[in-house]
């Protein structure tokens, strides 16, 4: 008995405060919204686009994320250079922006006046207030989720298994598809996952950059939100969908860790 | 052949090393950690670029610094069996092996795989991933990987360390026959002379990235260049001072007392070595009998059995080793705490300058 003893309990204490404070809230949605009030606001047209539109913009992003960010944290995590960690605290800021200044800094650079603007209008593009303006914003706060764990999971890989691949006759490039990509899995899927929930999740960025048209730039979150002052119902129903959906993405990530960590080789 | 020249600093260390190695023949680079002599492999494959030197392989110029030529590691033909083996952990056994083999359509590659984990006798766990291999195994898949290809040059880091004591008697008999068995030059680093005697055909005993002393192991072990090379080799060194005897032999005061003769010549500062199977254990007070000119009373530290010998630590003027039979120990008596006269003969003395 005294090998728990006062301490022991102070840590089931605060896990189960913890656990009170971050679960409660969650379920209090689905206390209110009943099956049928989900149905009917899937039912709803609005709603219905607002989760496409979440839907779309988000993939999009999270392929450009993925796309360009896995490469650029990998040149991050295996090469040294001056001016590295400049390099990697500019790669975070996002992380720390609020999202209210990260929107009015996307209006000041490729907004209509922006110092950008001329260059994007004469390449013909559209950006602000447009479904364009939505995925711009969704990458530019959601890509430093990515890339930093992304960082982390390459510079976990042990450097001898690309020098191993190199001696068998294949180029680096080859190695990093077929080796270093292969064995950093894991660490890449929670950086995804966070980038992704993140991306579903937000609001102000959108909102300042992109505004909150129906059908075009107004996600779920923007949508709760259009919702909340005039039927509190629909705006729960809505919450209750998002929800489902993160913690779909949150489990599904767990099963891959959890095949990869069962297939052995995680702990390598 | 292969021909290895580089000198480079490696971090604090000045790697200058200068290596020819005959095909079918393995050269052994023995000596401690930090040495450089993973360095000397890296070079060789070219995961390593000197500030200079030279690779050569098969008539082939893989480096030359002075000529700014450098082929990339993927495109020269080296074997390298990593000292953690670095298999692709998310890969099966005959994948791992396969990876080696490009150009080829897939059954073909898994039927050279299999072809090859079967000769090195794993051909029923080719499925498995290097997570449930135990590490004779992996050795044993990496080695199969590392030679898939046909390699010019093999090229082995400490390819026995990984393994606990029991696995690596057998995989060392198993690793010896390969490289007999292989045309290309080997090129094997340890940082176990026993090891480096066993599967090199030559050893090179590397100190502070400079090649000492290159021989066969019976050379280096008969006549060590250096108290260094002596220490490595596993024979008992002590120092001491000589002076020429008018015997014809050199008489030794060792430090901290006590006097030994050798048939070596020496004057001033020495190391003495002498192998601990040479040293011939008698029960304290003895006289002097037989044709030992050396003996010193010593205490017996300790008794640790290896095999069917028994080493003994021994406390004398300087601490010393002993190997004699299980028989003789159990006839003597010897335990620790035990006082015995430690003999051996002038002839297996040797003594180098220090």
């Amino acid at each position: 008995m005294r090998r728990g003893g006062w301490f022991g309990i102070v840590l089931a204490l605060c896990l189960a405060l913890a656990l009170t404070f971050l679960t409660v809230p969650v379920a209090a949605i689905f206390a209110h919204s009943t099956p049928r009030d989900l149905v009917s606001t899937l039912g709803d047209r609005s709603s219905l686009d607002a989760l496409w539109l979440s839907l779309r913009t988000t993939a999009v992003s999270m392929a450009i994320i993925l796309a360009v960010g896995t490469p650029a944290a990998y040149l991050l995590a295996t090469r040294s250079f001056r001016g590295k960690a400049l390099v990697v605290t500019l790669v975070e800021l996002p992380l720390v922006l609020p999202p209210a200044v990260a929107g009015i800094a996307l209006l000041a650079a490729v907004g209509p006046s922006g110092i950008l603007g001329g260059a994007v209008d004469a390449a013909g593009i559209e950006l602000s207030f447009t479904t364009a303006g939505v995925v711009v914003a969704l990458t530019f706060v959601s890509s430093p989720f990515y890339v930093r764990q992304a960082m982390a999971a390459f510079a976990a890989v042990d450097r001898s298994l690309l020098d191993a691949s190199r001696t068998l006759g294949a180029s680096e490039a080859r190695g990093f598809l077929r080796v270093v990509i292969p064995v950093a899995l894991p660490g890449l899927a929670s950086g995804a996952a966070l980038a992704l929930g993140r991306a579903l999740g937000e609001f102000g960025a959108t909102l300042m950059f992109a505004g909150s048209f129906r059908g075009v730039t107004q996600t779920v979150p923007l949508a709760i939100y259009d919702r909340f002052s005039t039927d509190f119902d629909a705006a729960l129903a809505l919450s209750a969908v998002l929800v489902a959906v993160s913690a779909a993405i949150l489990l599904a990530v767990k099963l891959v860790q959890g095949g990869a960590a069962l297939g052995g080789w995680q702990a390598e | 052949m292969l021909s290895v020249e580089t000198r480079t600093a490696v971090g604090a260390l000045r790697l200058e090393v200068e290596l020819t190695v005959e095909p079918g023949e393995c050269l052994a680079l023995a000596g401690p950690s930090g040495a450089g002599k993973t360095s000397v492999l890296r070079v060789a494959a070219g995961l390593l670029r000197p500030a200079e030197g030279r690779v050569r392989a098969n008539g082939e110029t893989w480096l030359d610094t002075a000529k700014g030529l450098d082929v990339p590691a993927e495109r020269r033909r080296c074997g390298y069996v990593f000292q953690d083996y670095a298999l692709f952990p998310h890969l099966s056994a005959w994948q791992n092996v396969a990876y080696a083999l490009r150009g080829l359509g897939r059954r073909e590659r898994r039927g050279r795989a299999l072809e090859l984990l079967e000769r090195l006798g794993l051909g029923d766990r080719a499925e498995a991933r290097p997570a449930s291999l135990s590490g004779g195994e992996r050795q044993r898949v990496a080695l199969a990987r590392a030679v898939a290809r046909d390699p010019d040059v093999l090229l082995l880091d400490e390819p026995l360390s990984a393994l606990d004591a029991r696995t690596r008697a057998a995989a060392a008999r198993e690793l010896a026959e390969v490289l007999r068995g292989t045309e290309s030059p080997s090129l094997l680093v340890t940082h176990d002379f026993g090891e480096a005697a066993q599967l090199g055909n030559r050893v090179g005993i590397i100190d502070a990235g400079r090649i000492v002393q290159e021989g066969t192991p019976s050379e280096l072990a008969a006549a060590p260049r250096s108290a260094f090379v002596a220490d490595f080799t596993g024979a008992v060194v002590l120092t001491g001072t000589a002076r020429p005897g008018n015997d014809g032999l050199t008489h030794v005061g060792l430090d901290g007392g006590g006097e030994v003769a050798s048939v070596d010549r020496g004057d001033g500062p020495v190391a003495v070595s002498v192998y601990p199977w040479e040293i011939a254990i008698e029960p304290a007070g003895e006289p002097r009998h037989g044709s030992a000119q050396n003996r010193l009373g010593v205490e017996v530290l300790s008794v640790t059995a290896i095999g069917n010998r028994v080493r003994l630590g021994l406390a004398g003027p300087q601490p010393l080793a002993a190997e004699v039979t299980q028989a003789a120990a159990d006839a003597l008596g010897l335990r620790p705490g035990a006082n015995v006269t430690a003999s051996w003969k002038a002839a297996a003395t040797r003594l180098v300058a220090r």
